[in-house]
This record gives structure tokens, sequence and C-alpha cells, in this order.
């Protein structure tokens, strides 16, 4: 082919286009109906399990008791968002919930990419399999497993505090401490996780050019300075990408982590918007002023997303879809 | 090249204090499992005077025999967690491929694919919360039914999303030479596609796999009775809330369900249910490994 034809097809493909766009719905259906009718049961858990709770937000504008009919119950606007914002729990359960997932996040991220760059330093490759290995192994585990796990080894006569009063260091009440709570919970939720959020860093890491390491030594570089000037900036745009995904998630500061940890002694710095709506929501039968609280959750949560996802499209070229 | 190779003592230094630093990273990982262990094997005096660190002491398998021939309930949500998994993984798998196949068929002009994909992720995005949610359920009539484990969450997106972009990688010929040999949208998918994308089935069957393995409030809060529970959810009600460990106490006190078995200790117990919990993660886990990036790269950057 000369290089001169290409250009007479490309200007018919044009009205082309143009017509199969215009292409009436019935034709469509007729070749490819059954790609319709694959979507058809997504769709269709989509509309019972996503779409038809949302029907049931009204109760967050009535007044409810937990008796009789909900269809019966009458309008009250924003009486139960009044009744939250108003009591005392609203600034306590909010507070705990961004410190205890933002310190997640900043710290989990920070240990993922520090134990990322770690690794990435190790040269003999079994020992790097082993140490990946085993600190990606708890993501894996339910809060369950650890929680049985941990209630114990941290409780006041576990072996973590006999082996603190064996080197003269005083007890820590890490469960059963208000103050202590939020760190046990983000040091919990760390540990589980690092090696799990490393791997994303060391797949950024494995994806810079060698070159640049053996052209760095040459010139002279030093391990910290081909750390600074090669390794972290290869990561950055990765560390970009995970700030702006995490971005969504600061209100979810884990309800599953929280349920199986706290306790009422701990409600003070505890207590995150989700498990509140459980216990005071759920089990203690104000069903009203649950939906209205997880509504709040789950608008402010949308936005989040919403900017989160625009951010790491805007900045990282990330698209989920 | 040998003046690069030569390292100085410094570096060397660095060099063990990161292998160092990672080897203790990785022992705390694993300790609290090993001490977890070696309680649920211990007699029942060192397990109640705190003795044990890392190793069984007075070495008892009776806390492990009591789980399997005596506790009824254990065995049971056992077997129901073992059905989920097979019966949730196949079936959300199965809707996952559906559902990925037309998303990925970018080139065919479908009309309304754009509303589909906003209906969702706005459906992903925002969710009424737990009340309404479980209201629904129960207007659905799923609530103490099996089948509440596995419909709500039968449709992941992620995973959807994750076969979606495996499709659309794969080579056009192979889609457009299947066309041409007359295949139908469901031959091209289950003859032509599914044969080459075991990677991408793999890390979704193995990752929900342990998701369903690891769920436990949905069974906790849809489901009634303990009977009905999968395992984790009688974890959470025995080993965390420890409502039901009173209960068998007092079947133990009965001595009708421990017969023989005299060296077993509450805590122990637990830990033994807890171990034979995390047993089918560690067997799953060399498979899962293998997979940990695919199940990452979730999204696709743009060009």
């Amino acid at each position: 082919m000369t290089g001169t034809t290409p250009l007479a097809p490309v200007t018919l493909a044009v009205p082309k286009a143009a017509k199969a766009a215009s292409k009436s719905f019935r034709v469509v259906l007729q070749q490819h109906w059954l790609l319709y009718v694959m979507l058809l049961p997504a769709l269709a858990l989509l509309a019972v399990f996503s779409y038809y709770p949302l029907w049931g937000l009204r109760l967050a504008f009535v007044k409810y008791e937990g008796v009789g009919r909900i269809a019966d119950a009458p309008w009250i606007g924003w009486g139960n968002f009044a009744r939250f914002f108003g009591g005392p729990y609203a600034a306590r359960v909010i507070g705990n919930t961004l410190f205890i997932a933002i310190g997640k996040i900043i710290l989990g991220q920070m240990a993922a990419i520090t134990i990322a760059l770690l690794i990435n330093e190790v040269r003999y490759q079994g020992y790097k399999r082993t140490i990946q290995t085993i600190s990606t192994f708890p993501h894996f585990l339910s809060w369950i497993i650890i929680g049985a796990t941990m209630v114990r080894l941290l409780s006041t006569v576990g072996p973590l505090n006999r082996a603190f009063d064996a080197i003269g260091l005083p007890k820590v009440r890490f469960l059963a401490s208000a103050s202590t709570f939020p760190w046990t919970l983000i040091s919990l939720d760390i540990w589980k996780g690092m090696g799990f959020g490393a791997i994303i860093y060391l797949a950024a890491l494995m994806g810079i050019n060698p070159e640049l390491y053996e052209a760095a030594t040459v010139d002279g570089a030093g391990r910290f300075k081909r750390l600074w000037h090669i390794s972290l900036p290869g990561i950055f745009s990765t560390i970009a990408l995970m700030a702006c995904l995490n971005l969504g998630s600061i209100l979810n500061a884990g309800f599953e982590q929280v349920l199986v940890l706290y306790n009422p002694v701990v409600y003070k710095t505890g207590d995150i918007i989700d498990t509140y709506i459980f216990r005071e929501g759920y089990l203690g039968n104000e069903f009203a002023l649950g939906t209205a609280v997880g509504l709040f959750k789950s608008a402010i949560g949308f936005g989040l997303i919403m900017l989160s996802y625009w951010l790491a499209d805007r900045f990282a070229n990330y698209r989920i879809f | 090249m040998a003046m690069i190779e030569e390292r100085g003592a410094v570096d060397v230094a660095v060099d063990v204090i990161i292998y160092l630093v990672l080897g203790l990273l990785a022992l705390m990982c694993l300790v609290p499992f090993v001490h977890l262990a070696a309680v649920s094997l211990s007699a029942t005096t060192p397990v109640a005077t705190n003795q044990v660190w890392l190793w069984p002491v007075g070495f008892n398998a009776d806390n492990y025999l009591y789980i399997f021939r005596s506790d009824r309930t254990f065995l049971g949500c056992m077997l129901t967690s073992v059905e989920r998994v097979l019966v949730g993984v196949s079936f959300g798998l199965l809707v996952s491929i559906i559902t990925a196949y037309p998303l990925s068929r970018d080139n065919i002009h479908m009309p309304g694919r754009v509303a589909i994909k906003t209906l969702i992720i706005f459906g992903m995005m925002f969710n009424a919360g737990f009340i309404p949610y479980f209201l629904s359920l129960r207007n659905l009539g799923l609530l103490d039914k099996f089948a509440v484990l596995i419909l709500p969450g039968a449709f992941n997106v992620f995973n959807t999303i994750l076969i979606m972009n495996y499709f659309r990688g794969l080579p056009n010929e192979i889609y457009e030479s299947a066309v041409l040999d007359g295949a139908s949208h469901l031959q091209v998918l289950f003859r032509v596609f599914l044969p080459v994308s075991q990677p991408v089935l793999a890390t979704v069957t193995l990752f929900s796999t342990v998701s369903h393995w690891n769920s436990w409030f949905d069974g906790f809060v849809f489901l009634r009775h303990v009977d009905q529970w999968p395992l984790q959810s009688y974890l959470y009600g025995r080993v965390i809330l420890k409502q039901i460990e009173q209960m068998a106490a007092r079947e133990a006190a009965h001595g009708t369900v421990s017969a023989g078995l005299s060296e077993i200790s509450p805590e122990a117990l637990s830990n033994a249910m807890v171990f034979v919990t995390m047993v089918p993660i560690m067997l799953v886990y060399p498979f899962l490994q293998r997979y940990f990036v695919t199940g990452l790269t979730l999204g696709a950057v743009k060009e």
C-alpha cells in the first residue's frame, strides 16, 4: 500500500460511522440482543440489593419508634438529623471515625511504602520471598480471627504485657483504656495490612528501569542517593494515586474491626459512625435515627468517593471503568 | 565492574540492619499465630496460669478432639461455611463473567451502555446504609434463609471490572475470527474467551473464596439461629462475645458431650477453634499468592 491511499477510506468512513451511530435500537437488538440478556442478572441483583434499599431512606425523615408499620409513620422532615446533631454523640462518633480512619490511612501508607523500599533493597531472593509471604498473610484473615488472637495476646495478663513486665515496662491496657484504644486499632490495622499494602509499591519499584540504578552507581551515587533520586520518584505516581483513592474512605474507620474489639469502656474514643448506627439504631431499635445517621454518612461518603476518583483520573490517569 | 561490586563496610552494615528489621516485622506477623496454636495444644493448668509462650506446655490435643467429636454446632457451622463458599463463589463468578463480557465489547454500538454503567457505578458508590438494607432484606423474605449469604453480594463490581479489563486486553483477532465463524456471543464467551482467561478467573475465584470464608457479619445479623450460621459468625458469638461459651460450659458440666476428654479449658478451646478456622486460608494462601498482582491492577490507566 502506498502512502497516499489511506486518506480515501478514512474520509469515507466518517458518514459510515455516523450512520452506525444512528442505527435504530431495533437493529442493534436483532444483532446483539444476547448482550442485553447477559446484563440482566447483574441489573436485577443491582435493582434488588442496591436500589430497592434506597426506598427505605424515607425512614430517615419520619418518626418511628419500632412499633407499627413504617409506612404509617408520620413525616417529620429533618427531625432525626436534628436529634443526632443536637445530641452529645454526633461530634464524638464523627471525630472518632475521622481520627481512626485518617490515622490508618496515613500511617498505613507510610508503613507500606517503607516496607516496600526495604524489601526492594534485599538482594537475596529467597529472603525477599519469605518476608513477603509472611507479612502479607494476616491481610487474608478476618477480624474475628485477628480479634480472637489479639484479645488474648494484648490482655493485661497476656504474653505482651508479661513481656513488658519482665523488662520493667508498665502494663498497657491496649483494649480497655480509652486513650490507648484508637492507637490499638490503628496499629493492628497497620500490622494486618502492611505486607499487602506494600505489594502495589513493590510492583511500581520493579517497574523502574534498572539502567537508572546502574547509571547512578557508575556516577558514584550511594544507596541513599539512589533511594532518594530514583526509587522514591519512581513510585511517586503510585503514592499520589493511593492518596487520591484513600480519600474516599476517610469515613470508613473499619466497622468489623471496631465491632470485634471494642467494649463500653472505650466507647468514648472507639465508637465510630458505623458501630453507633448498629448499636443505637439497629440493636437499640432506633431505626429512624439510625437511617438518618446512615444517610448522612452515605451522602458525605459518596461525595468523597466521587472526588477521589476524579482526582485519581485527573492526576494519575486512573479509571476503573 | 569489579569496582562497582566492591562494597564498603557501611553498605554491608545497612544491609544487615535492613535484613534484621524485615525479619523482625515478619516475626511480628507470625508469632501471634504460633502462640495461638501453642495455647490450643497445651494442658489446662499451664494455660490457666499463663505459662504458655510459643511452644505447647503439657501437650494435649483434647481441645481439637472435642471440636471434631462433640461440638455439633461447630461442625454444622463449618459445613455451612463450606457450602457458602462453593455456592457463593460459583454463582458470583458466573454473574461477574456474563456481566463483564457485554461491558468489554466496546466496539459494538450498544444504546444504553452508558446508562447501565452509570447505574452500576452509582449502585456501588452510594449505599442506603445498614438499616434500610436490613429492612429490604426483611421485606424480601431473605432473613433466616441461606440465600441471604449468597444473593446480596453475588454481583461484585470489582470482580466484574477485573474480568472486563481482562477481556478487553485479549487480542481482538480471536474475537473477530470467532464471530466470522458464526459464533454467538455466548459461544465466544464460553468457548473462546474463558479458556484463555485462567489467570483472571483464578484471581477472582481465590479472592472471593477468602471473602466468603471470612464473612461473618451477615450471618450473625441476618440469620437468627446459631445452627444456620457460617463458622466465623459462630466464632464471633462464641469466642468474641462469649455468649455461646456459657451454653457449652453447661453442656460440658452435664458430662454428656465431652466424655473422656478431661483437658479442655475454655481459652484453649477457643484458640483451637480459631486455629481450625484459619486452616482453609492457609491452604489457599500459596495459590492466592501467585495472583496478588493481578488482583491489584484493577483500574486501567489511560494511554
